[in-house]
């Protein structure tokens, strides 16, 4: 088997991946350049290739044009906030579809599954509409209501439960155990891996989320960071160091997050399509 | 001092008594999958059935002065006259048709590479392929909009560098449509990657030390080993990427807004300036199931297509 590639072909597959690996990372590179000079040193030519030190500069601007602290806040409250109901909510689910038998259980699992199929560009309109009937346009449940029962993390907490043992439950029902008991106490603790997978898939959907908070919030200290961020190629003049910044915040926290728990990182974001 | 304590304890006991008798009362074995589930149902039925529903009658009703009043066909009948729509769905095509192919290859060509037993560090060059997966994709779109700028931007510079001449990215029709298949792929490479190189793993050795006995050579494993074996991921990431480029929104909204000229307008930018720019919800919505009719067809004609050759 080794000595089936020639050195010329080894060092071709070689350069041939770090040209790759380089051309994936050279963006990230090139926004904490911009990130840290001045939208004119971004613009030169021949542009400034290394960081500056306008780091701080660029965030004072970008305070000052988006109230920057309050959009972070905004952001990692809502991700938060619906990660957490959310993955109550379909943990829930998830387990009463895995472990109990129940009148419909499988029709109204079935139409769950069948409403991932369907675009969610689908319900943009009405969901508006119904935003505007409850007066709840530019409020933080009309950016995470909806987005609270997700079919997929269901979907992958049933997969993931439907092996956890009957012996369990039949034992702690014996001992006099409640329902919610055993679900908060024995069954949630037992599945941490497979949850962490879904929280952080849950997490990212919604840190990441555009059109949905784009159509229901309308007041920029509302906006959430892709909203925010759009709203800057808006103005007249664009301030490259501003939206260099801003990308720059809005990723490298999710890097280092990623670096660190790369395992249920890719797990996550693959939403368990793959066993790993 | 003893008598209170005890009658504390008691009280204790007995209340958690009524408490385990309560829950016991209120949620049985029996109750209890309803009351799990009823918090997804009521969420699923107000937040997508209803829109999905409502999404549809709207699409048979046209505003007139102030009201949705129903007017047939009418919305479906204007659409199919509309060439910013019609436009929009060839782009959409367009886009599907080079640009999911030129990812799939790519991806599982760095997949096969990285998984080849010479590379070493393959954990680094995962971790920088992978890296792209993770981002926001308006900050990315951010981002390649100021690397692709006509005159500014750094990628004309290195072109210039290199004799190039200056390439008008984001301005002209062609360009800004190659534009958006470069971000797209750059976003998307390293996620089908990490699906086939899952795949690969899950390929039995056996197979390959087989064919090496039988004198099959590299090339000639990895179309009669890797590629039959990895037949299902194949067909799950063209489904997953034909899905989301029907979706397409984020990028073309950010970088091009659809311009020049309608040359990157999609089918979901459309409905947005429909529905939340002129405010016209039931030609958006008659957009939205025209997008829910393509999508049905395509998923189930890839489908098939997969359970065919099978």
């Amino acid at each position: 088997m080794k000595n089936q590639y020639s050195p010329v072909s080894k060092t071709v597959i070689y350069l041939l991946l770090i040209f790759g690996a380089l051309l994936s990372i050279a963006p990230f590179y090139w926004m904490f350049v911009g990130a840290t000079n001045a939208s004119g040193d971004i613009l030169h030519i021949p542009p400034r290739l290394l960081p500056g030190k306008h780091l701080i500069e660029n965030f004072k601007n970008l305070q000052e044009s988006l109230g920057m602290t309050r959009i972070m806040f905004n952001s990692l409250f809502v991700s938060l906030v619906s990660t957490f109901l959310s993955l109550l909510i379909c943990s829930a689910a998830g387990y009463a579809f895995a472990k109990f038998k129940f009148k419909g259980r499988d029709v109204i699992f079935f139409a769950i599954l069948l409403t991932m199929m369907i675009p969610s560009q689908v319900t943009l309109v009405p969901l508006f509409k119904l935003m505007v009937a409850l007066n709840w346009l530019d409020t933080y449940q009309a950016v995470i209501l909806p987005q609270l029962a997700v079919p997929f993390a269901i979907f992958l907490i049933r997969q993931n439960m439907l092996s956890f043992p009957d012996d369990l439950l039949k034992a702690a029902r014996i001992d006099g155990a409640g329902e919610l008991r055993i679900f908060f106490t024995i069954v949630l603790p037992t599945m941490k891996p497979a949850l962490a997978a879904v929280a952080i898939f849950l997490f990212m959907s919604q840190w990441n989320s555009f059109i949905w908070p784009l159509v229901v919030l309308s007041s920029p200290d509302m906006y959430t960071l892709p909203v925010a961020l759009s709203s800057l190629i808006g103005l007249a003049r664009i301030d490259y160091g501003q939206v260099m910044l801003g990308a720059t915040i809005s990723t490298v926290p999710v890097i280092v997050f990623f670096l660190i728990f790369q395992k249920q990182f890719i797990a996550g974001i693959l939403g368990g399509s793959v066993k790993e | 001092m003893q008598l209170p304590l005890e009658k504390n304890n008691k009280k204790v006991v007995q209340t958690k008594a009524a408490d385990i008798n309560r829950r016991k009362r209120w949620i049985t074995p029996k109750s209890a999958p309803y009351i799990f589930i009823a918090p997804t149902v009521i969420l699923l039925i107000i937040f997508t059935l209803y829109p999905i529903v409502s999404s549809f009658l709207l699409s048979f009703k046209t505003k007139i002065a102030g009201q949705y009043v129903f007017s047939g066909f009418h919305n479906y009948i204007r659409l199919f006259h509309d060439p910013v729509f019609y436009k929009s769905l060839v782009n959409t095509f367009e886009i599907l048709i080079i640009q999911v192919p030129i990812m799939i290859f790519l991806a599982l060509i760095i997949a096969v590479l990285i998984n080849s037993p010479i590379v070493k560090l393959n954990a680094l060059f995962r971790i920088s392929f992978f890296m792209p997966a993770i981002t926001s994709l308006v900050a990315a779109s951010l981002v390649f909009m100021i690397l692709l700028d006509n005159n500014t931007g750094l990628v004309n510079y290195l072109l210039s560098l290199m004799g190039i001449h200056k390439i008008a990215w984001l301005t002209q029709p062609f360009w800004a449509k190659v534009s958006i298949i470069i971000l797209m792929s750059w976003r998307w490479i390293g996620y089908n990657m990490v699906i086939f190189l899952a795949g690969l793993q899950g390929i039995g050795q056996d197979l390959y030390e087989a064919a090496s006995i039988d004198g099959a050579g590299k090339v000639r494993q990895f179309f009669s080993i890797t590629l039959p074996q990895l037949k299902p991921i194949f067909v799950f990431t063209v489904v997953l990427s034909t899905i989301g480029t029907l979706q397409l929104f984020d990028e073309p909204y950010i970088l091009t807004g659809g311009g020049p000229s309608n040359a990157t307008m999609t089918i979901t930018l459309y409905l947005y300036q429909n529905g939340f720019k002129y405010f016209d919800f039931g030609y958006a919505s008659a957009i939205a199931y025209v997008l829910v009719i393509i999508t049905a067809i395509l998923s189930w004609i890839q489908l098939k297509w997969a359970g065919d050759k099978d």
